[in-house]
């Protein structure tokens, strides 16, 4: 499933909305989660999962090409928790 | 880092903001969207979100684990998982933000 076809399921079944509402409103869902997350904030939906940051340290990495070595600086990466109840879901619980 | 936790209750907040819904409609598309979502990944189907990110459903072979605790051999049964792989956009976002 594509963002379009998240977009079309939700406009099926809201014929009263317009099919741009409906597209602002899936949009701005995704963008209210990438927004929390790159000011360091959790986003924490129940049963579903949670998006959170994760520090990663500096560390000596290596061009894979030249085999040389280059710094890697301490960087935040996006990391998303499994909820459990759609843990059990996937797993027919 | 701030440290907020947002909630459904904040992305609802969102589509009130943004597209002027009642709070209780946009809390309710709110839940349609990650069921929907929920639903497509029961199903086993992958869920592609442009500029956002990729979930998929991977499948796990069954293993002997150990009990940390206790360190007696325990089954484990094969399982379906959950991945969620971040976009470029997402991780150079996130990345930007979170600059010390």
């Amino acid at each position: 499933m594509i963002r379009s076809e998240l977009i079309q399921k939700i406009a099926d079944e809201n014929p009263h909305l317009y099919q741009r509402d409906v597209e602002k409103i899936v949009n701005t869902i995704f963008e209210e989660i990438t927004g929390a997350m790159s000011r360091g904030d959790r986003v924490e939906l129940r049963g579903f999962g949670a998006f959170s940051v994760k520090k990663r340290d500096a560390r000596l990495g290596r061009n894979p090409r030249t085999g040389e070595s280059v710094e890697v600086e301490e960087k935040c990466v996006p990391f998303f928790k499994t909820g459990k109840l759609l843990r059990d879901r996937l797993n027919g619980k | 880092m701030s440290e907020k936790t947002l909630t459904r209750m904040d992305l609802s907040e969102a589509i009130f903001r943004e597209v002027g819904l009642s709070r209780n409609d946009a809390a309710q598309l709110v839940e349609s969207v990650l069921e929907h979502m929920s639903d497509a990944l029961v199903e086993g189907e992958q869920v592609k979100i442009s500029s956002f990110g990729t979930f998929s459903v991977r499948e796990k072979a069954a293993r002997v684990g150990r009990n940390p605790k206790t360190g007696k051999e325990v089954p484990i049964e094969p399982r379906r998982v959950l991945t969620f792989r971040p976009s470029h956009l997402m991780k150079d976002r996130v990345a930007a933000g979170n600059k010390s």
